[in-house]
Order: C-alpha cells, then sequence, then structure tokens
C-alpha cells in the first residue's frame, strides 16, 4: 500500500489541478448556463459518499462478527470521511440551489434524506468520542444501521415529488459533458481511496504506539 | 423454547412494572405533556394548523418512546439484572424480542391514551378512520421500537448513555416518523387519500422488515462483552 501511495497523491493533485479547466471547457447547459457547473463537484462529492457508507457499513459487520482491529479502524476512516465529503455536498447543494430554485434548502426528500444520512454518521463520530469503554462496538452497530438506511435515501428521490433531479438525469447528460464529469468523479473517488488509506495508516500507527506503551507499562520492554 | 424465553422475559417485565407503574405512568404523562408543548407552540387564535395533529401524534410518540427505553433499561441496569438474563441459558434474540415486546406494550398504551386525546383536541377524525391508522400505527411503532431497544440495550454500558440514545436513534428513526407523519396526514385529509397512505405504509413495512433482522442479526455480537 505504501509503495503507490506517492504516485497517487501525485495523480490525484494533477487531477484536481486539471478539473477547473475540464470544467471550464464543457458545453453550458441550456437553462441553468454557468450555475450548472457546480455540478461536477456536487455529484462526485456525494459519489464518495455512498463509497465511503459502503466501506464503513461492510468494515462494521466485519468488526461486530470478527472483532478485527483493522476492520474498526478503517470503519473509523471511512465514517469521517462520509461527514467531509457529505458536508462537501451539503455546501455545494444550496448553493446550486439558490441560484436554480431560489431557495437555500428546499424540505423535500432528496436534501432532508441526505441530510439525516451526515447526521447519522456525526452520530457515529460522537458515539466513538464520548462514549466511553466498548463504544467501538456501538459505533459499528450505527454504522450498520446507517448503511441500511442509505439505500432508502437513494430511492427515496423517485417516491416523494421533489425538485431534486432524479438519478437518471445522469445518462442524458449533453455530449460533451460526460468527459469533465466522469474525471471530477475519478479525481473525487482517488481523493477518497487517498485519505482512507491515510486515515487507517495513521490509525494503526496509533494503534501500535499505545501498545508499546502498554508493553513498557508492564516491564516487557 | 425462542417463543416461550421471549414470553417470560416479557412476564418478568410486566411483574416489575405492575407493582409501581412506575415507567407506565410517567411516560404517559409525559406524552400528555408533549401534546400540550406542541398545541401551545403552534395554535394560532384558538386553531391548530391543518396538519399539525399527525405530526404532534408521531412527535409525542417518539419522544415518550425514548424516554420509555431509557426508564426501562436503566431499571435492569440498576438492579443488576441484565447480567443475569445475558447469563441465562437462552437464546440472546430471545431476550432481545422480550425487551422490544414489553416497549411495544408500554407504547402501545401510549398510543391509547395519545389517539382519543389528540382526536379530541385537534378535531382530528384520528378515529373514523382507524382502519388505517392502526397499521400505521403499528408498523411505525414497530420500527422505532426496534432501533431503539437494540440501542437502548447496548448503551447500558456506556456512561453517556442518557445522551448518546436520542443522539443515535433520532438521525436512524426520523425515517421512520417521516413515513408515519406523511402516512397519518394524507389519512387525515378531507377526502382521506388513500393510495398515498398504503404508499407510506408500504414504505414502513419495509423498514421494519430491516431494522428487526438487522436488530436480531447484531444483537448477539453487539451484547457479547
Amino acid at each position: 500500500m505504501k509503495k503507490f501511495f506517492v504516485p497517487l497523491a501525485a495523480l490525484t493533485a494533477a487531477m484536481f489541478a486539471y478539473a477547473p479547466i475540464a470544467i471550464a471547457n464543457a458545453p453550458y447547459e441550456s437553462t441553468m448556463l454557468l450555475i450548472q457547473k457546480i455540478f461536477y463537484f456536487h455529484v462526485p462529492s456525494w459519489m464518495a459518499m455512498y463509497a465511503g457508507i459502503a466501506v464503513c457499513g461492510a468494515a462494521s459487520v466485519v468488526y461486530l462478527f470478527k472483532s478485527r482491529p483493522a476492520a474498526d479502524r478503517l470503519a473509523v476512516a471511512a465514517a469521517e470521511l462520509i461527514v467531509l465529503f457529505g458536508a462537501i455536498g451539503l455546501v455545494t447543494g444550496p448553493l446550486w440551489g439558490r441560484k436554480a430554485w431560489g431557495v437555500w434548502w428546499q424540505w423535500d426528500a432528496r436534501l432532508t434524506m441526505a441530510l439525516l444520512l451526515e447526521l447519522v454518521f456525526i452520530a457515529y463520530l460522537l458515539v466513538r468520542a464520548y462514549g466511553g469503554p466498548g463504544s467501538d462496538k456501538l459505533a459499528a452497530a450505527v454504522g450498520i444501521f446507517g448503511t441500511a438506511v442509505s439505500p432508502f435515501v437513494y430511492v427515496s428521490v423517485n417516491i416523494w415529488r421533489t425538485v431534486h433531479p432524479l438519478n437518471t438525469v445522469v445518462p442524458t447528460l449533453r455530449a460533451g459533458m460526460f468527459g469533465p464529469f466522469w474525471f471530477c468523479s475519478a479525481a473525487f473517488l482517488l481523493l477518497f481511496t487517498l485519505l482512507i488509506m491515510m486515515r487507517t495508516q495513521l490509525a494503526s500507527e496509533q494503534a501500535m504506539l499505545d501498545e508499546l506503551y502498554l508493553a513498557e507499562d508492564d516491564g516487557m520492554v | 423454547m425462542f417463543l416461550r424465553t421471549a414470553l417470560l422475559v416479557l412476564r418478568k417485565d410486566f411483574a416489575i412494572e405492575i407493582k409501581s407503574y412506575e415507567i407506565l405512568s410517567t411516560t404517559l404523562f409525559f406524552a400528555v405533556g408533549c401534546v400540550l408543548v406542541f398545541a401551545f407552540a403552534l395554535v394560532k387564535e384558538g386553531q391548530a394548523p391543518p396538519d399539525s395533529a399527525a405530526a404532534i401524534l408521531w412527535i409525542a410518540l417518539l419522544f415518550s418512546g425514548t424516554l420509555a427505553l431509557g426508564r426501562t433499561f436503566e431499571r435492569e441496569r440498576y438492579g443488576e439484572t441484565i447480567r443475569a438474563l445475558l447469563l441465562a441459558p437462552a437464546p440472546r434474540p430471545a431476550l432481545y424480542v422480550g425487551k422490544l415486546l414489553g416497549i411495544l406494550c408500554l407504547l402501545g398504551l401510549t398510543e391509547v391514551l395519545l389517539v382519543p386525546l389528540i382526536a379530541l383536541l385537534f378535531s382530528a377524525p384520528l378515529l373514523e378512520r382507524l382502519a388505517l391508522l392502526l397499521p400505521l400505527l403499528v408498523c411505525g411503532t414497530i420500527g422505532f421500537a426496534a432501533v431503539g431497544t437494540l440501542f437502548a440495550a447496548m448503551l447500558m454500558r456506556a456512561r453517556t448513555r442518557d445522551v448518546m440514545l436520542p443522539i443515535l436513534l433520532y438521525p436512524i428513526t426520523i425515517p421512520v416518523i417521516i413515513a408515519g407523519v406523511r402516512g397519518t396526514s394524507a389519512l387525515l385529509a378531507t377526502p382521506p387519500d388513500q393510495p398515498t397512505t398504503i404508499m407510506w405504509l408500504t414504505i414502513l413495512l419495509c423498514f421494519d422488515v430491516v431494522f428487526v433482522t438487522l436488530s436480531l442479526w447484531t444483537f448477539e455480537p453487539l451484547m457479547t462483552e
């Protein structure tokens, strides 16, 4: 893992450096014109968030049933990234909505559920921070339930009438929009991978250090 | 064996509760208090906004349910009886089902009080449309209580359990409350919008299946120390 880190970091940095140029070169959307360009960062940040939810859910299940500390560290890293990318989505969304719908926030299904998912994983981090001993298992349960709720968020947009565009909007984009959109998505997912690698590395080094301290206290070193 | 254990846990909770009616009476009183607080907040010129009955019913249920969950498990912790329960040679999911049934009975009694009270105070046609309201309430309560029982049980060990229960429970169960409120307010519209109510009822059923399955599945590893 460590071997790939530097080239991966360089590639991500290069992609994020080129992303504004790619977005600037993309064609204008017919009704929203310039405002629509926030789409190239808004949607990829939600993609990264869902990637985080998938990782967090899977890692929580593994930790809860197999008690592997590595899975727990992966779940925490994923939860922190969910909150981060969710926050990016929740900031870019209202910015777009203010110009496109005229209001910062709409209480419709998609927005409400996105906010809820963000709250679930903030609660996850709160449990870890203040839950006391045994909170890692507790947090794993929150991760599993949060993951279980997330598909409802994804389909909620189709069952509740909403001002938010449907998920099926992506294949109907104009030809020139695909390139920048997939480019930005790849950049966000790369960034996600990179950050999760860094965070799990940090957590495992912390765990190692704690073990050494304990060993020293026991007089073994 | 499974069902018998669950019913035994339920009977134990009943036997304790019936001696003092402590949890039942405090929960009922708290639910009435919630209704009054929201009535004061929402009523203008003697009239409540049209959709408020559904909202107040579910919010009162959510709040008093959280209180009841905390109290029920506080009693187990205080008497150190949870350890005895977990040591018993019985399937762990059966213990969960027993506690869940107890919470459901308690919330059911709360609803028996809340529904006529809200129907009376907000002149909402809740009692006339009981045929669809009943399944909505049953499914919503099961969805909320399934997650609530699991989280309250595992929070027993945590130092900050009082504040952690609502923090964890609300974001996860709010989808259930949304479905309940939407379904009930569609039902209370004139004329009642039955297809919408049935759609929300289906969603509630999906939540119930997911939440109960997950809770039964995770209860055992969560309660193992």
